[in-house]
């Protein structure tokens, strides 16, 4: 490999090593975030400790049983979620909450998909652009009539431009495409929230008539009672803190739209406009050379 | 060198001369002696006697001036502007304005307006006639447009007619304005004419585009889908290009079967183009035997030039090939690429509906509006990478491979001047030893026989080197045109295609800036 092409593929790599450390960060920081801001999760243990201790905090990653276990919980969980979903709700607030996010995880994931894969060609194409201006100084450094001076003036427009088109899509992705994966991911989150409360529901619903029947049967009425009581008291706190939850889910979710679309506008005009600049220039250079 | 301000055979200046040319296939495997016999009609063939004897006398004067003229004409095109006379400037302004249109893909005829432009640099070229029409106060320029695909005919046997419109001012063009209808086999049909006749003498004859049976197949069936319909504009774009590469060149422009084409409505078909034909089966078997052939003469070069020459053209033809590749990637990623962002603004769109935010709901529709907005730039500027940039490079790939087939022809030239040799040499050998040996009976009939055929062969000898020379000067004055005309041809389309970057940029811009306050107004 000749030295161009060596320092070519160097710049290269950096610029995405780049790309993808800043991607990473920003998902940490928005998960920091989310949890500084939470008034429960904010006063965690774990968290402080997280954020203060000073040395290697050597984290254990799960080990195949608990891998599997996890896997059992989440088998459980959903044929669960299908039995209990088919209960109605009592609250309007929580049914609407519900077919809203139904609606809105799948619509989600599929605008997610979408925009990973525009992301991609768009990264293609720019790569594209890469070797045509490396085929483009092959003809100018072999060329012996004028055009030599040409073809390598675009040549090396070819390579700026590819940096910025390359940058638009990382930009792109960052902006875009991970906002939606977060989002795919907090209204998977959510609507595992519901599933809990509608659980507790169920459970508080079953209470209720173990204790009829026992009142019935005149037996073991204290145990039923305390049982149902401890049921109420579940689904009622759940509901509250969900109902929350749930309306700073929207709040959150606006605000982190709002930035995010703002941000990728001005940094596609940033871009193009950058761009601009770039292929004006060198009209001019090559008009005034002919 | 001396041999490179001959300019070409001049066109309509003399017509005494043209009984004695030839309008045959066989220029030079005659000798000079059939060339007076037959009398034909008026072309000014390539042939090298004549040029010389006949360009020497008549207008020797004008000619120093117009070699001076050519050179300077072919450097810049802003000096071209000056030189000529006032008649000509509205025909320069005019022409490269059609230039920086952007393409639409609804409307097929826009990538044609592209190419169009790319007529600009045909009045550059006819140079010499120009200056020599300026005498005569005719204002010289032929613009040639390829339109209108039609679909003839049912079934298998249906093909497809284009309408060639022919604009000029050239007085040997009957009309100044006409057009007809032709069809893709007459035009390869031009091509193996004009390449039988030119080939041979060292002219490079554009190459016409190729014959897809995939695509044509479709076409017939009549499946109405956009791949058929690209197909289509594809061809109706190169042939456009093909019929303006060839007007381009002084001596082709000359040709009568060329004003047949262009002019007479009904033409004989041209069967012999066909694949599976009689003529086809034994262009192939031709093919193969040159391909042998080429393996094994053994030239010796004596001119360096040439050598050089040869090797400059395979690395350009490498690298053309290698930048080709690279462009074609490009067009078929920035077609996923639009693809792709039509699905997502259509998913965005859905997503905004289930949004019950309303003003992110809002910004989310109007997102979904700007990635189609985007998702049609793109195909544009694809449709402008292929059209601009990929069939420039292939265009110039196959344009190589004529002039490679040049060279070709001259080894061959020289391998038939060479064997000629041989054969003199042996038949002098003959000669010699039948004066040795003695035999008075039979001696007389035999060595007049002998110096018949030694004197056959010496004029074949001579007329090999004759040929081998004519050749040679013409390749060069050839390859010195075709470089000017590469060189012009990249510059100016790569500008364009940079043009047209520029403008998907700018529309870019736009179309963020107006999304911009929508996102910034969800509250």
């Amino acid at each position: 490999m000749t030295k161009e092409e060596f320092t070519k593929m160097k710049q290269e790599l950096e610029a995405e090593y780049l790309a993808i450390f800043k991607k990473t960060v920003a998902m940490h920081e928005v998960f920091l975030c989310r949890v500084a801001a939470h008034p429960i999760l904010r006063k965690d243990l774990n968290f402080h400790v997280f954020l203060e201790y000073n040395q290697d905090l050597s984290v254990r990653g799960k080990n195949k049983k608990e891998k599997l276990e996890d896997f059992f919980k989440n088998m459980v969980k959903s044929a669960d979620g299908v039995i209990v979903s088919g209960v109605k709700d009592v609250d309007d607030f929580f049914e609407h909450e519900r077919t809203f996010l139904l609606e809105y995880h799948n619509r989600v994931k599929d605008a997610s998909a979408k925009s990973d894969r525009m992301t991609r060609s768009h990264k293609s194409a720019a790569d594209d652009y890469n070797r045509i201006g490396s085929s483009l100084y092959a003809l100018g450094t072999q060329d012996s009539t004028d055009i030599c001076k040409f073809f390598l003036k675009v040549s090396e427009l070819f390579d700026k431009t590819r940096k910025i088109e390359a940058r638009v899509s990382a930009d792109e992705d960052l902006k875009l495409s991970d906002l939606l994966k977060y989002y795919l991911r907090e209204s998977q989150a959510a609507k595992d929230l519901l599933y809990r409360r509608s659980r507790a529901l169920v459970d508080y619903e079953n209470a209720n008539k173990a204790l009829d029947k026992a009142r019935a049967k005149n037996k073991d009425v204290l145990q039923a009672e305390t049982s149902q009581q401890l049921c109420c008291q579940k689904f009622e706190r759940i509901s509250e803190s969900a109902k929350q939850e749930l309306i700073d889910f929207k709040t959150r979710r606006v605000a982190a739209f709002r930035k995010n679309l703002v941000e990728l506008a001005e940094l596609e005009l940033k871009h193009a406009k950058g761009n601009l600049q770039l292929l004006q220039n060198c009209l001019a250079v090559l008009n005034g050379d002919t | 060198m001396a041999a490179e301000r001959e300019p070409p055979p001049l066109g309509d200046v003399k017509p005494t001369d043209f009984e004695e040319l030839e309008d045959g296939e066989d220029l030079f495997t005659s000798t000079v002696s059939t060339l007076e016999s037959s009398p034909s009609s008026p072309e000014p063939a390539s042939l090298p006697a004549e040029d010389i004897s006949a360009n020497s006398n008549g207008s020797k004067p004008v000619e120093v001036m117009l070699d001076d003229d050519r050179e300077d004409l072919f450097a810049e095109a802003t000096e071209e502007v000056s030189l000529d006379s006032p008649e000509r400037e509205p025909i320069v302004s005019s022409e490269p304005s059609p230039a920086v249109t952007p393409v639409t893909p609804t409307a097929l005829i826009a990538p044609r307006i592209e190419s169009k432009s790319i007529s600009a640099p045909v009045i550059f070229d006819r140079s010499r006639e120009e200056i020599e029409e300026e005498a005569n106060g005719d204002i010289f320029d032929i613009e040639i447009g390829v339109s209108d695909p039609e679909k003839v005919g049912d079934g298998m046997n249906a093909y497809m007619a284009y309408r060639v419109t022919t604009k000029t001012s050239l007085s040997m063009f009957s009309k100044s304005e006409f057009s007809v209808k032709r069809r893709f086999s007459d035009f390869l049909g031009l091509h193996s004419k004009l390449a039988s006749k030119y080939l041979h003498v060292g002219y490079i004859v554009p190459p016409a585009p190729e014959k897809s049976i995939v695509g044509m197949t479709k076409v017939k069936v009549g499946k109405e889908d956009s791949s058929s319909t690209e197909f289509v504009e594809k061809r109706r774009a190169a042939l456009e290009r093909y019929l303006q590469r060839t007007v381009k060149h002084p001596t082709l422009l000359q040709d009568p079967d060329l004003r047949q084409f262009l002019e007479s409505s009904e033409l004989p078909r041209a069967v012999n183009t066909q694949a599976l034909s009689g003529a086809g089966i034994l262009r192939m078997v031709n093919k193969a035997a040159d391909a042998v052939n080429k393996m094994t003469i053994k030239m010796n070069e004596s001119d360096a030039w040439f050598e050089e020459k040869q090797q400059q053209f395979e690395n350009l033809d490498q690298q053309l090939r290698k930048l080709h590749a690279s462009v074609e990637a490009l067009v078929c990623h920035r077609k996923e690429l639009s693809a792709n962002t039509a699905a997502f603004a259509k998913s965005a769109a859905m997503l905004g509906n289930s949004e019950d935010h309303t003003a992110l709901s809002r910004a989310l529709s109007q997102l979904a509006e700007v990635e189609e907005k985007i998702d049609q730039l793109h195909q544009e500027q694809a449709f402008a990478d292929f059209y601009m940039f990929s069939e420039l490079l292939s265009d110039y790939i196959r344009l190589i491979a004529a002039v490679k087939g040049v060279f070709d022809h001259r080894m061959k030239c020289w391998q038939k001047w060479e064997d000629a040799q041989i054969t003199l040499l042996k038949k002098r050998e003959t000669e010699a030893k039948m004066m040795v040996a003695n035999k008075p009976d039979k001696i007389q009939q035999a060595k007049n026989e002998i110096r018949e055929e030694i004197e056959e062969w010496e004029a074949k000898v001579q007329q090999g080197e004759r040929d081998f020379e004519q050749i040679s000067k013409t390749i060069r004055k050839e390859v010195g045109r075709f470089e000017k005309e590469r060189v012009k041809d990249f510059k100016s389309v790569i500008i364009k295609y940079l043009e047209s970057l520029v403008q998907t940029q700018q529309q870019l811009i736009k179309y963020w800036e107006a999304f911009l306050p929508e996102a910034k107004a969800i509250a």
